[in-house]
């Protein structure tokens, strides 16, 4: 087959594909925080050590209870968005009043404990789990060899995010939350119980996080530090997009999957740099990001 | 339970303040150990609280010969300024020895230290080989493994079985290039080719699909990982899903046993790998995992723990040998004990040390069993070969250390 400058077609192809795979991950995840952004203000920092927890919960679900992988898939959102939850009502919603730096600050913080618990709970070497049997195997496309799982996490991602931007920009609660943000006092005029539904909405922040690590468990290593790698990764995606763009943070993310994928061939060394060269020129160009209103 | 906390910090406060003038009153007869190790960061699997278990078990099982042996600890954050603080500090207070500095940048660092206030160095944790080299130290001991002693092992073994064509994922940093440069050397010398690599950025990378698929295109039949831990694992991870153990082989140039437990046998089965040190080797081995075990967490040791023993039971050995006041005046001399007497412990066996600090003792090549073949949870390993201690590790003539041309 013909090369591309000077790459033979079938490895580009493939590596456009992974780039798909990756940028479902941060998709995912940009996801999650742009919701908390956008509807609460706040920088959360503890994404990434939340991401993680759902990755245990579901090694845990296995190892101690025996309950597999779709379970987990459920069951874990629904556990860590508790924790979620719990952390708004004991912490962050004292900040809502406050500059952003302290909701940055404070959920920094929360991070660096709750990884520093793990590690010291299960080390830092990290755990297995398996790729569930339905999914196991590959598919030879021709140009590459493409496992089934990852091609599920990449269909799981696009009906996440699909679905939470129909959520968010289609529905009655939707507009209750875009509302909120733009008039809280307002909106709780109208009868809406505002603090109530803001707390439901970082928990629900947060299970979107855990679906992520559920759905990263069987191809990474679970371990304490697997969320602070991606995270930083991912609030470039989130500034890039636009603070607080549902749309734009989902773009973003399969965007800039596919373009660290390309860099990963052409400058392999460069591709931990190449999505904060982007960031920088976009805030140069746009400072409200390619989604955001300024 | 208020009460017995507020004891206990009594009772701790009374030890720290009163350890070291009790110590003088019995005429220095103490040694002191000081473990300087990762307790919180990404060895501390593999070094960390079990470096301290096996170190307390050597002095244990070392016995009372007329002195007292005390072992302290401290987490050096895988950060040289960190850990060279701590030991001028343990120094400045009395410790004898330093043991296992994992990670090469501290250990460095710390080697300079031990060599200005003429203490010891007993070194396991760390990989690189110019702690024998260029660096080499008269107050120093290299005990477990090098990055030499892995190349040879793994990338020797590799080629002779029909592996000759290479493609190495590098981590970018100086121990990765470290590594895959050594490894190519002994693929070339052993008639095999390099087609290719790729270096990734460290620590910031977690998806190597990208990686794999160019090391797949390269057509090479070995596919060597110039990395370490978690890196690895999630390497070997993404090789088998994407089929490359179908046309590659793969070869984990630093990996234990910690690491296979956390890929699993699955992932695992079929490696290749080196070690020093397996718990399931022999009778001793064996012997001394069971008398670990309910201390290491039920785990079996692994190698870097390993190796504290055998380094600080022979240094023990030697202080006994050469009396406890001569042995605290000088680090060179105990060291110089050490290296005249021949060491023997249940971890390694027979063994001696070097010139150059370089302690001698067979590498093994180990292949990682397949789910059916294990027996218990920590039965991962046979063993495919031995290279004797005098082939293992890099000839003396050729490390360019110091000591040897003196």
């Amino acid at each position: 087959m013909d090369d591309i400058f000077g790459i033979p077609a079938p490895l580009l192809f493939g590596q456009l594909l992974l780039g798909l795979i990756n940028g479902a991950f941060y998709a995912m995840l940009s996801l999650g925080l742009a919701v908390i952004f956008g509807l609460l203000n706040i920088v959360n920092m503890a994404h990434g050590a939340q991401f993680m927890m759902g990755a245990f919960c579901a090694w845990m679900l296995l190892a101690w209870a025996g309950i597999g992988y779709w379970w987990a898939l459920i069951l874990s959102p629904i556990i860590i968005g508790f924790t979620g939850i719990v952390l708004e009502k004991l912490f962050i919603s004292k900040l809502y009043k406050l500059d952003h730096l302290y909701g940055l600050l404070l959920t920094f913080g929360l991070a660096l404990i709750i990884e520093g618990v793990f590690r010291n709970e299960f080390g830092s070497s990290g755990l297995p789990y398996r790729i569930p049997p339905e999914l196991s195997g590959a598919w030879d496309l021709g140009f590459m060899f493409m496992p089934i799982y990852r091609g599920w996490v990449v269909v799981a991602a696009l009906i996440l995010c699909l679905a939470t931007w129909l959520i968010i920009e289609k529905t009655r609660l939707g507009a209750y939350l875009r509302a909120a943000t733009e008039n809280a006092a307002l909106v709780q005029a109208f009868g809406v119980n505002v603090p109530r539904m803001v707390t439901l909405t970082y928990g629900f922040g947060v299970a979107l996080a855990a679906i992520g690590g559920v759905l990263a468990a069987p191809i990474y290593s679970v371990n304490p530090q697997m969320g602070s790698n991606l995270i930083i990764v991912v609030f470039a995606v989130v500034v890039i997009g636009g603070m607080g763009s549902i749309l734009g943070s989902i773009l973003t993310g399969f965007a800039l999957g596919i373009v660290e994928g390309l860099t990963k061939v052409f400058w392999p060394e460069a591709s931990a740099t190449v999505i904060f060269v982007i960031m920088a020129i976009v805030l140069l160009a746009r400072p409200a990001g390619l989604f955001g209103r300024a | 339970m208020s009460l017995n906390r507020r004891e206990m910090l009594a009772a701790g406060a009374a030890t720290a303040l009163g350890g070291l003038p009790r110590a003088r009153a019995q005429g220095g007869q103490v040694i002191r150990l000081g473990v300087l190790t990762d307790m919180s960061g990404p060895y501390r699997d593999t070094t960390g609280p079990g470096s301290v278990v096996l170190t307390q078990q050597a002095v244990q099982d070392f016995g009372s010969r007329g002195f007292q042996v005390e072992v302290l600890q401290a987490d050096h954050q895988n950060k040289p300024d960190v850990g060279a603080n701590i030991a001028r500090q343990w120094f400045d207070q009395g410790i004898d020895a330093v043991v296992d500095l994992p990670t090469s940048s501290v250990a460095l660092a710390v080697n300079q230290i031990a060599r200005e206030k003429n203490k010891v160095h007993l070194n396991s944790g760390a990989a690189t080989s110019d702690l024998t080299g260029a660096q080499c130290s008269p107050n120093t001991v290299h005990w477990t493994y090098d990055t030499y002693m892995l190349a040879k092992s793994t990338g020797a073994a590799i080629v002779k079985t029909g592996g000759d064509s290479w493609f190495f994922i590098t981590a970018d940093y100086a121990f990765g290039h470290a590594l895959e440069r050594d490894t190519s050397n002994f693929v070339r010398s052993a008639g095999g080719r390099v087609l290719g690599n790729v270096r990734y950025p460290f620590p910031a990378t977690t998806d190597f699909s990208a990686f794999l698929l160019q090391a797949q295109a390269s057509r090479a039949k070995v596919l060597g990982f110039a990395n370490a831990s978690t890196d690895t694992v999630n390497c070997i991870k993404g090789a088998r899903e994407f089929g490359l153990q179908r046309s590659m082989k793969f070869a984990a140039l630093l990996m234990g046993i910690v690491d296979v437990k956390s890929l699993g046998l699955e992932a695992g089965q079929g490696l290749n790998l080196t070690e020093a040190f397996y718990w399931d080797l022999n009778d001793r081995t064996r012997a001394l995992t069971e008398r670990v075990r309910a201390k290491n967490e039920g785990r079996p040791p692994a190698m870097v723990p390993a190796g504290c023993y055998g380094a600080v039971l022979h240094y023990l050995k030697a202080v006994a040998d050469m009396g406890v006041p001569a042995a605290k005046a000088s680090g060179v001399e105990a060291v110089n004990r050490m290296k005249a007497m021949p060491a023997d412990d249940d971890a390694f066996g027979a063994s001696t040390i070097r010139p150059d600090g370089r302690c001698i003792h067979p590498a093994y090549l180990f292949e990682v069993k397949a789910p059916g073949e294990s027996r218990n949870p920590w039965d991962l390993y046979k063993l495919a070969a031995t290279t004797p201690g005098e082939e293992a590790f890099r000839p003396l003539a050729e490390g360019g250390c110091p000591l040897v041309r003196s």
